[in-house]
Parts: structure tokens; sequence; C-alpha cells
């Protein structure tokens, strides 16, 4: 054979090592096409025929090893499974916590969609209610920025010129004051809060019509206080305190009459001190805001304080 | 004959036992460990023919087509034990490093062989499947090989040499 670096003896016979290298190719060659064979002839009887049987025999000869390494291997196969249903629940877990987490979410989105829904109702009927003072339209605006600390009374409005809006438009909730305008932008608006040390309403008591004028207590958690009140007036611990705007023809108040503002929660009265302490728990809650009414004037004419 | 009853013990484990587990994505194959093991211990020939017996084993206890197994392992054990009797020869790395290389090559050998007889295999599942149970196959064979070695003690089917020739 051309190409071939078969030594051969001089007898004409295969080296050993020649004649070994052969019987493997036979050997795998015949295991090979006899496999080929059994595939063949498996396939094409499909289950019926010779071969068939025969595998059947020999499937129950082995049947017994198979059922007796079943039952060794029964406890360790259970051991396995409870292992990996452990670590499947635990993954079942950390998935099923993020599915309760995004609901969590949603839950906490629409109930505070509810609260503003409540919300934005209440001032609607305060809108369009009798106690809404006359000559303004409201426009209901979401708090979008509440006081940032103690220092700052004041929230932002998502509301501003666009809208309608100007410096030193009133603000309201159905509960009473809020504040004024103290900024606008295109879009939304700065509120300052009758907390706040430059707020000033002058206001009056409903009950007996002693004036004064409302601004703000200690500090941000304390009551308002009105100011200014005479000691020789009559106020008493339980009355409201509303605002008590003016107008004239020309000039008007910042803030309407008869807008509820809070109620006297103390008074008190010293030999040295030259008008009455009066201490008011404003109607609104300041610290929680959601949404407010801006009283936008129907007819913007010139206003004092 | 020494090596029926590992074969049949292999055979009888991996279809009762270890068929359809998977270790961490990896699906472990004791018999084809066995063969290849026996075929490094005993040589190409024992390798080819405890690869025929096993694959047959498999095939009539699943019941499935007889011969698409043992073809696979038929080849996978007269590679390796081409390897053992070669390359492989002595040195401590060879089992794992031919349970690996062999157990991918017949993973895809038995997917091609599925798929030319017309049933349904998943060879995206074999792919994900090939490196993590070759990686679990060549662990398996560094204990393997030990049993084998000890029960085959003397080497039947490898090549010794019996005379020396001159050139």
């Amino acid at each position: 054979m051309l190409g071939v670096s078969v030594r051969r003896h001089t007898d004409g016979k295969l080296s050993p090592r020649t004649t070994a290298s052969l019987r493997r190719r036979l050997v795998v060659g015949g295991l090979v096409l006899l496999s080929l064979v059994l595939v063949t002839v498996s396939f094409r009887e499909n289950g019926d025929g010779p071969l068939a049987g025969a595998q059947s025999a020999g499937a129950a000869v082995l049947r017994p090893f198979q059922v007796a390494a079943d039952r060794v291997a029964k406890p360790f196969r259970d051991a396995y499974g409870w292992t990996s249903s452990l670590v499947d629940a635990r993954s079942d877990a950390a998935r099923l916590e993020r599915e309760n987490e995004l609901l969590r979410q949603q839950v906490a989105e629409r109930r505070l969609a509810l609260r503003e829904n409540a919300t934005l109702r209440r001032l609607l009927q305060y809108r369009n209610g009798p106690r809404f003072p006359e000559g303004y339209s409201g426009l209901a605006a979401a708090v979008i920025s509440r006081p940032a600390g103690a220092y700052a009374q004041a929230i932002v409005v998502a509301a501003g010129r666009k809208d309608g809006i100007r410096v030193d438009d009133p603000v309201v909730t159905q509960d009473g004051l809020v504040g004024k305008v103290s900024r606008v932008s295109s879009r939304t608006a700065r509120v300052t809060l009758l907390t706040d040390d430059a707020s000033a309403a002058s206001a009056l008591d409903v009950e007996t019509q002693a004036f004064g004028i409302v601004r703000s207590g200690d500090g941000p958690r304390a009551p308002l206080r009105l100011d200014r009140v005479p000691k020789e007036a009559r106020v008493r611990v339980g009355d409201t305190v509303a605002t008590s705007g003016w107008s004239s023809p020309r000039l008007s108040s910042l803030y309407p009459r008869g807008v509820r503002i809070g109620q006297i929660t103390s008074v008190g009265r010293t030999d040295t001190d030259l008008y009455t302490q009066v201490q008011v728990t404003p109607f609104a809650d300041l610290s929680a805001l959601e949404a407010v009414l801006v009283l936008i004037p129907v007819d913007r004419g010139a206003t004092a304080p | 004959m020494r090596i029926a009853p590992l074969l049949l013990v292999a055979a009888v484990v991996q279809v009762t036992v270890l068929g359809g587990t998977r270790l961490l994505w990896a699906e472990p194959d004791l018999l084809l460990v066995t063969v290849v093991c026996i075929a490094l211990s005993a040589g190409s020939i024992p390798g080819a023919f405890a690869g025929f017996a096993g694959g047959i084993l498999v095939d009539v206890m699943t019941l499935g087509t007889l011969g698409t197994t043992s073809i696979v392992l038929t080849l996978a054990g007269y590679w390796a034990g081409r390897y053992g009797e070669t390359t492989g020869r002595g040195r401590r790395y060879a089992p794992a490093l031919a349970a690996f290389a062999i157990s991918i090559l017949a993973g895809l050998g038995e997917v091609a062989l599925h798929f030319l007889l017309g049933e349904p295999v998943a060879a995206g599942d074999a792919l994900v499947t090939a490196i993590p149970s070759a990686i679990l196959a060549a662990v398996l064979a560094l204990g393997v090989i030990r049993l084998t070695d000890a029960m085959l003690s003397a080497p039947q089917g490898l090549e010794r040499a019996r005379q020396v020739e001159l050139v």
C-alpha cells in the first residue's frame, strides 16, 4: 500500500503491533455496526417484534435490580428532594417578598389617592358651600412640598401664575385659613403659613367681636396667638376666631371676612401687659396639608393688609 | 468478566437513581464515567465492550431504542482507552480530563443521534448542562478510577510489549 508505513515481516505476516491495531478497529467497528443494526431493527420494529420481546425479557430480568436500587436510594433521594425543595422554597420566598413589596407599594399609592380624593372632595364641598367667601373663586391645588424645617413655615402648591394665582392670594382649606401666597412661578406657588413669623392676619372673636391680629406662636408647634386684644375686650376659651377682612370700593384686606382661623385655647391677663394674651389653635392642620384652595379674587383690585 | 458487576451497578444506579437528577445544572452520568474509567484502566477494547454492554443495559432498562446509548458509549470507551494507552498513560489528571472531554462529546453525540432518529431533543438544554455535567463527570472520575484500578489491577487490554523489534 502506497503511503502507508506498515512494516511487514519478511515472511509476509503483519507485525503484532499492526495486528493489535487492526483488531482494535475491527472490534470497535463491529460493535458500532452492531449498535447501528440494533438501532435500525429496534426502530423499525416499533415495539412489536422479536427484538422488542428480547428487550422486554431483559427488562424483566433487570427489574429486581432496579427495584432494589430504587429502595436503597429512596431515602437519599427524598433527602435530596427535601433539600432541593428548601432551596426552591427560599427562592420562592424571595420572589414572593418582592411581589409583596410591590403590592404593598400599590396599596399605599391607592390609599394616598383615596385620601387625596377625599380631601379634594371636602375642598369642593367647602367651595360650593355657604361658608365660602364671596367675591372669590377657589382653585384647588395639591401640596407638593411641605415645611423643610422648624424655620421654614411654607409649602409649595402645584399651581402657579398660569392658573391665575398671584402673590398675596389667600390660601384656605375646608377647615380654615392656611396662609397666603408669597411667591409665584408659572406652575407652582409658595404659600407662607400662618405659623410663619412674618404672617399676620386681622381677626376677631366671632362670639364677642373682639378684634386682634393673629400671629405665629412661640414656635412652629405652639398655637397661634391673637395679638393686640385690649384688656377690656371679652374673649373666652373655646371661642372661634375668624378673619375680620374688610373691603371698600378701592381697597380691600388681603383676607376676606369670615374665614375661620382657629379656637381660643388660653386667655391670660397680667397687670404689666398692655394687651390680653390669647392663644389660638388653628382649625387647619398646618403640618399635614395635602391640598388647599387658593382664593382668587373674581375682580382683582387694590388690596391692603 | 470482572467489569460486569461494576457495569451493572453503574447502569442500574444511573437509570434508577441518577436519571433526571440535576445538581447545580449538572446531570450526573455515572455510567459514562465508569466506562471511561474502565477503558483507562483496561484499555480500548475492554472499554469499547464495556460501553456497548452498558449502553445495551440502559436501553433495555429504559425500554428505549436499542443501540442508541451503546453507540455513544462504545465510542466513548474506545476513545478513552486509546487515550489511556497513548497520551494519557500514567498521567494523574488523565481520568478527569478524559471524563470532561468525553462527557461533552457524548452529550453532543446523543443529541445528534436522537435528532437523527426523529426523537424530540432539547439541544439548548443539553448545551446549558454540558459544561457543568462535564465538570461533575471529571470529579466523579477521580473517585471511580480508583475503584476500576483496584478491580482491574492487571489490565487485560493494555498493549504490553511482548517482544522487541530491532529496526
